[in-house]
């Protein structure tokens, strides 16, 4: 039972970073209804930038900060510098650029870098805290949650109180009537990427240190992991990418927990499966069918 | 009955095409030396996945980013077999044969399933599974490491040349041989499939999945048939594979490998059989040539680690942008642009399993074509592949509908 | 009401030359020329396909003009992005569809008042459209696709008007209306377009309707302008009528 409890909260404060990270796929599909395969690899150059950083300065902060910022150049870069050109036509052209820039990220990095993995400090104690008698969350573990919450809750004032997440909701849902009423469309498009890739790129330096390891690989099974999760919330829906977040952070620690990390790729799967064959327009969107 | 013969007639072209090629390929083994021989025997294998792979990306539409872990499973499953059969004492040509058989009905099986959920999904859906199959791939293998070995995966019985031809040829020349002729089985199989019936079936779904179903194209089974027989073509892939390297392992069919058929597929031009082959070809010599080249400039250890893999890895990467970005033309199998498209030549008809009578125009090539709305975009036959031997449209009227 | 209506000559002159438009093959306007002076109520009219809407997203720069000229008071346009045209005075009213579905009525005229009003002035402007359209009031939290038709209609138009243009086009605003709602939506047109001293392009396929609030009228036919007469002449030539406009 203390174990059970223990899982539970530790799924929670998992999920909160899966649904962050699933919330910025979110934020790019709504902005330019792209699923950025590439995300994954983006967010790992940011979490490498920080990890730089932070060993330049001796600073974690310096380096967070150094990370998400990254993570904003990074989208602007790859929105201006590649995506803008993928032909809209086809809906595959977006996919196969993204994993396109994932080779090339990946390989970047594996260049500069070395295949090894990377030991990567966190600013907070990493053993979890026992309240009567049960061990709970981790320092770190509470850092991250708050913290996870705390930019979701700044994202959702963003997109419902102010002129720019107005424009930026307009530009996602009607693009050609926002232009016809004087919304700058492409500048929205280029600060949802911005602004989706910092989010992810803030996941991943939070998740990074404690569960991945940091090697030109370690945001694979992220990028799997939100992608469920936006799959079973749906797309479209930044409640369902938080509900998601939580749902496959939880399953994921209890597979985790009770049967061994190995098996929880398949769990992913399994679930990844039965949502899309079950409802493959995702537990809280509203749309009957999912076209690219 | 003219439904039957020129059909027949382009079977039997597709048939004696192949055959010319295969035994060229054949042939050509004895111009290489046995390492260029096993990069030959490696390239055959890959391309039938890659094959299997553009004609369901070019044709239908499908985005599978998982074809490694289908290549994998037709791995294992020869290998499976291949023990099985060791331990009951046969060996040999039928040894080989019934292990190819598993691998290819056990990849069929997956592909099956998967092309189930694929008929409800569409673009970055499905990507996003076929993705989660391949990185799942090494926890599969390892919860089953009693059957499947875990990481180290499964080694295979030595297969050695044949008595007959021992003292002509060497061992990496008959694998060669082997993996060369299972590529032209199995391309030729789809390039039939892919001029007949389900060829025209896959690019009407691909064209627009509304039209088609009006004309009686059931969308859904279309995608499980093309995700089946390409999962087939990349279990058969895998399967020789394992013949060839004797082993089967996760560390084989990662994520980066599963992106690099999809690097061959794109850079050869989607839906184009010998663009596959073309990309095949590219995506075993180009690491190769790198690293051959990087040898000779005696780069300092630790940088000519770090650089090994990563450069091939880094070329096919910013190839496929540019591909995409650049040449969408070689995309268009996925989709063909609207605005330039020809008035269609064929008709829905073509594509429809009962005959029309052939006194009722069809609407799909009767329908004027008005300015800027979209040029019906039924089931026409387009010369993704090659050009289709069609008769004679203009001189014979009723073929038109009939063929 | 102050700050949204400013009563008087303000220009909006529009001026289309030799317009001609294409998608890849057939031209859909060919050498299209008429103008509007400042002020008058234009009707484009024309059966179904006929280049209406093609010619207002051309004036809109939504697509790509082959050859001729869109001038505003004139200045040509051709440089000129569709989201800076508002900025010029130019707003297009899309058809019924065009309102954001996802966002309140609020937020969709709050949306076209950004660039045009800050702070305090935003508040009066969107409450001088509640003026206006008195049912929108009732309704600013509803989402955008819970509205009526009718409602939708009266919301896209007050997003047009909240911009303070000085050349309003409109495609087909009563679509799929009800005839009592027409009116209503016809009338509120008129009676804005004279208060504010409006150019107004009206594409209809309703004829009588557009007709009764014209000053003058446009004939396309399959791309062509085929007659540009005042409304009272357009109305009553029986030949024009049988001919191009079905009735």
């Amino acid at each position: 039972m203390d174990r059970l409890i223990f899982l539970l909260a530790t799924g929670f404060a998992r999920g909160a970073i899966f649904a962050l990270f699933a919330l910025s796929l979110v934020l790019i599909w709504r902005a330019a209804r792209i699923v950025n395969f590439a995300q994954g690899a983006m967010a790992l150059v940011a979490t490498y930038a920080a990890f730089a950083v932070a060993g330049l300065t001796g600073s974690y902060w310096i380096g967070l900060a150094a990370g998400i910022i990254t993570g904003a150049a990074m989208g602007l870069a790859v929105e201006r510098g590649v995506m803008r050109f993928a032909p809209h036509d086809n809906p595959l052209s977006g996919v196969i650029v993204a994993i396109g820039l994932v080779m090339v990220l990946q390989s970047l990095l594996g260049i500069f870098f070395g295949q090894q993995h990377r030991p990567m400090s966190i600013p907070f104690d990493d053993s979890p805290i026992v309240v009567w008698g049960v061990p709970l969350l981790s320092p770190y573990d509470l850092f991250v949650l708050v913290v996870a919450l705390a930019v979701m809750a700044g994202l959702s004032l963003l997109f419902t109180r102010t002129s720019l997440g107005l424009q930026l909701r307009a530009s996602a849902f009607a693009p050609e009537v926002s232009r016809i009423l004087g919304v700058r469309v492409t500048r929205m498009v280029t600060i949802g990427w911005m602004l989706s890739v910092a989010v992810a790129a803030f996941a991943a330096i939070l998740l990074v240190p404690t569960e991945l390891g940091l090697n030109p690989h370690s945001t694979d099974v992220l990028f799997l992991y939100a992608f469920t999760v936006a799959v079973v919330g749906g797309l479209d829906s930044t409640v369902g990418a938080l509900v998601g977040g939580v749902i496959v952070g939880v399953t994921m620690t209890l597979v985790t927990g009770y049967l061994g990390a190995t098996v929880a790729p398949i769990g992913v799967l399994v679930l990844l499966v039965a949502v899309l064959l079950m409802r493959p327009s995702g537990i809280f969107s509203m749309r009957e069918v999912r076209s690219a | 009955m003219n439904r039957l013969i020129p059909s027949m007639a382009r079977t039997t072209r597709i048939v004696v095409a192949g055959a010319i090629l295969t035994t060229i390929a054949i042939g050509g083994t004895f111009l290489l030396d046995p390492y260029r021989n096993y990069q030959l025997a490696t390239i055959a294998a890959i391309f039938c996945a890659t094959a299997g792979l553009t004609l369901l990306v070019g044709l239908s539409g499908q985005l599978s980013l998982g074809h490694a872990a289908l290549m994998a499973v037709g791995g294992y499953g020869y290998a499976l077999a291949n023990t099985v059969l060791t331990e009951a004492g046969i060996d040999g040509a039928l040894r080989f044969v019934i292990g190819m058989m598993a691998g290819v009905v056990t990849a069929g099986g997956l592909g099956l399933l998967l092309g189930l959920a694929a008929a409800r999904l569409q673009g970055p859906y499905l990507a996003g599974l076929t993705l989660a199959v391949v990185i799942a791939l090494p926890a599969v293998t390892a919860v089953f490491s009693g059957v499947l070995g875990g990481d180290e995966g499964l080694q295979t019985a030595y297969d050695g040349v044949p008595t007959l031809l021992r003292t002509a040829i060497a061992v990496e020349q008959w694998q060669a041989w082997v993996s060369i002729l299972v590529a032209g089985v199995v391309v030729t199989a789809l390039a039939i499939l892919a001029r007949g019936r389900l060829g025209l079936h896959m690019r009407a779904v691909r064209d627009d999945e509304v039209a088609a179903g009006l004309n009686g194209v059931r969308a859904g089974r279309v995608k499980v048939a093309a995700f089946t027989w390409s999962a087939v073509a990349a279990g058969a892939g895998g399967a020789v594979l394992c013949f060839v390297t004797q082993s089967v392992s996760p560390g084989a069919y990662t994520l980066a490998f599963s992106l690099l058929l999809v690097v061959a597929v794109v850079v050869g031009g989607l839906g184009s059989i010998g663009g596959a082959a073309i990309g095949s070809a590219l995506i075993v010599l180009l690491p190769w040539l790198i690293e051959t080249a990087a040898g000779t400039l005696e780069l300092p250890a630790g940088l000519e680690q770090r650089l090994a893999g990563n450069v091939a890895i880094l070329v096919f990467g910013a190839l496929l942008i540019m591909v995409a970005i650049a040449w969408p033309a070689r995309l268009a199998g996925a989709r063909r642009r609207t605005r330039t498209a020809p008035k269609p030549t064929g008709t829905i008809a073509d594509a429809t399993t009962t005959p029309r009578d052939p006194a009722v125009p069809d609407t799909g090539s009767a329908a004027p074509t008005r300015h800027g709305s979209p040029v019906p975009r039924g089931a026409r036959p387009d010369d993704l592949v090659a050009p289709i031997n069609a008769p004679d449209h203009k001189s014979v009227p009723a073929d038109q509908i009939e063929r | 009401m102050s700050g949204v209506v400013s009563v008087g000559f303000r220009g909006g002159a529009l001026d289309i030359r030799d317009l001609t438009v294409g998608y890849g093959g057939e031209p859909v306007l060919h050498s299209v020329s008429f103008d509007l002076r400042p002020g008058e109520i234009v009707a484009l009219l024309g059966a179904n396909g006929a280049g209406k809407t093609t010619l207002l997203r051309a004036v809109a720069r939504l697509v790509r003009v082959a050859s001729g000229t869109i001038a505003l008071d004139g200045a040509d346009l051709g440089q000129v992005r569709t989201e800076d045209l508002a900025r010029r005075g130019v707003a297009l009213v899309p058809d019924g569809r065009s309102v954001v579905g996802e966002l309140t009525v609020d937020e969709n005229l709050r949306l076209a008042a950004l660039w045009r009003h800050r702070g305090a002035a935003r508040e009066r402007a969107v409450n001088g459209i509640y003026e206006i359209f008195g049912s929108l009031a009732r309704r600013r939290s509803s989402a955008g696709h819970q509205l009526s038709g009718g409602e939708r209609q009266m919301l896209a138009l007050g997003r047009a008007l909240i911009t303070e243009p000085t050349v309003l086009a409109l495609d087909e605003p009563s679509l799929g209306l009800a005839p009592l709602i027409v009116a209503q939506v016809m009338g509120t047109l008129r009676e804005t377009a004279a208060s504010r001293g409006l150019t107004v392009l009206l594409a209809e396929q309703n004829v009588t309707s557009a007709l009764s609030i014209a000053d003058r009228g446009v004939v396309l036919n399959l791309g062509r302008v085929v007659a540009d007469a005042s409304a009272a002449t357009l109305a009553n030539d029986t030949h024009l009528r049988h001919a191009y406009l079905g009735f």
